[in-house]
């Protein structure tokens, strides 16, 4: 318990100072100015997504091969977390394209992989809400899970091919790509904590689907001890 | 029994019940149809305009009805139990799979090769030298659509609301088919109709992506 208070503490330390880094540490940017900053958590929050997109795709495949419930458990909790760090990656690029390029939304390759991934992971999580069994429901959204998974890059390559406008990646993009190195330890900096923010939060919730698992198992074994108490009677009646 | 043996039997079977019953292709057609007509309201359809919106239209259509018709094929064995008497059979789950999946695109293709006349003599689109051409970039497209769709119908049908359900997790699964077949299309009713390279070839990629995903995971999902 102790180190959870720990790590918790911690987590709140770095994002505060990731935060802080962002706002006050990286320097000015010479076009965008101020909402440049918020690129900082923007990318970062994608970073948080495809770490927590790629744990659920192991999860899915390492439950339709072991069995063991406790990859369930990561896929549902990867892909919860996964949709929280989406839905914050969306809503900071909205609010930096109204400012930047005119415009709220546009239908560009990253954007548009983005909300159909967002879209496909929102549809994994009703499917899993309408499945009663528990194997079951961990069998079938792990297929499903895995289908999304696949389509990610397809939904990519086809609206690159289409239309895109977004700005072309500049962190690793060698050494001419214009990036002052302060700008690029705040960036790695905000990444690496959104990162570990995204796992703690990951663990806590794998945790809580682990003691929901127990939980049904405990109500079952009362029901059925319940049961034989009841009827219990009935054989020394007869 | 080769798997090629096993998947005409099911698909025998799947062509008998409908031929029996000629419930799915009519109502598929007739959504498909009622979706293009009031697709003309949306727009006004002069010859250019049709040009620009009439692949995207012809593509909701087809997509609109298979999400809707692909429901029953793994829905309507679960009524009397039928899949786990297919599964008790010794043949291969991914021939159930496959012969469903051919059932569903002679069924959806049929109902294309109703539509698209249709649709051409509506939104007044000349189908003369490209036919050939269509009916490739038809059967790319209507390939994901079955193979991704059958496999869903396979999921949704253990699930509660399965008839709600199998659009909401196929059609964003499909936007990039969507995307390539209605730009490979576009490129053929233009002007000079030419065969996109590129939007045929992530069409195919589509379809050989999601038919392996599906014949590795057959397994799975038709367990018990």
């Amino acid at each position: 318990m102790k180190a959870r208070a720990a790590i918790t503490v911690a987590a709140a330390g770095l994002i505060f100072f990731a935060g802080y880094a962002a706002l006050f540490i990286a320097p000015d940017e010479a076009t965008m100015h101020e909402i440049q900053r918020v690129f900082y958590f923007h990318i970062s929050l994608w970073t948080g997504m495809y770490t927590a997109l790629g744990l659920a795709f192991v999860g899915n495949v390492a439950w339709l091969v072991t069995r063991q419930p406790k990859w369930d458990w990561l896929g549902v909790s990867a892909v919860e977390v996964g949709v929280v760090c989406c839905t914050g990656g969306l809503i900071t690029g909205v609010l930096w394209g109204k400012p930047a390029w005119g415009i709220w939304w546009t239908w560009d390759a990253r954007l548009t992989t983005c909300f159909i991934l967002w879209l496909l992971y929102i549809s994994y999580l009703i499917l899993r809400g309408l499945i009663e069994e528990p194997p079951r429901r961990a069998t079938l959204s792990a297929v499903f899970g895995i289908f999304a998974f696949l389509d990610a890059p397809l939904v990519y390559v086809s609206n690159r091919l289409w239309r895109t406008q977004h700005p072309a990646p500049v962190l690793f993009g060698g050494p001419d790509a214009g990036l002052d190195p302060r700008m690029v330890r705040v960036m790695l900096f905000c990444m690496v904590t959104v990162v570990i923010v995204t796992l703690i939060v990951l663990v806590d919730r794998y945790r809580l689907e682990g003691m929901r698992h127990e939980l049904d198992e405990l109500q079952l074994a009362a029901e059925a001890r319940e049961f034989r108490l009841n009827s219990a009677p009935f054989k020394e009646s007869l | 029994m080769t798997l090629a043996r096993a998947a005409a039997i099911i698909l025998t079977k799947e062509l008998r019940l409908e031929f029996r019953a000629r419930e799915l292709l009519t109502i598929t057609v007739v959504f498909a149809l009622v979706i293009v007509v009031l697709f003309s309201f949306a727009f006004d359809p002069t010859a250019g305009e049709s040009r620009r919106y009439g692949p995207g239209l012809l593509w909701i259509a087809f997509l609109f009805a298979g999400s809707l018709m692909l429901n029953p094929s793994f829905a309507r064995e679960q009524s009397n139990q039928t899949l786990d008497a297919l599964r008790m059979a010794p043949i291969s789950p991914f021939a159930i799979l496959a012969g469903k999946m051919l059932a569903n695109l002679m069924f959806l293709g049929v109902a294309e090769l109703i539509l698209v006349p249709v649709f051409a003599v509506l939104y007044n689109i000349s189908l003369a030298g490209i036919v050939g051409r269509l009916a490739l970039v038809l059967l790319l497209g209507t390939v994901g659509l079955v193979v991704t769709g059958t496999v869903f119908s396979a999921v949704a049908s253990h699930a509660r609301m399965r008839e709600l359900l199998l659009p909401l997790l196929l059609l964003p699964l499909l936007a990039p088919l969507l995307i390539a077949a209605v730009e490979a299309t576009a490129a053929l009713f233009a002007e000079q109709p030419s065969l996109d390279r590129a939007w045929l070839t992530l069409l195919a990629g589509f379809d050989i992506v999601f038919l392996t995903a599906s014949w590795l995971l057959s397994d799975y999902l038709l367990e018990e």
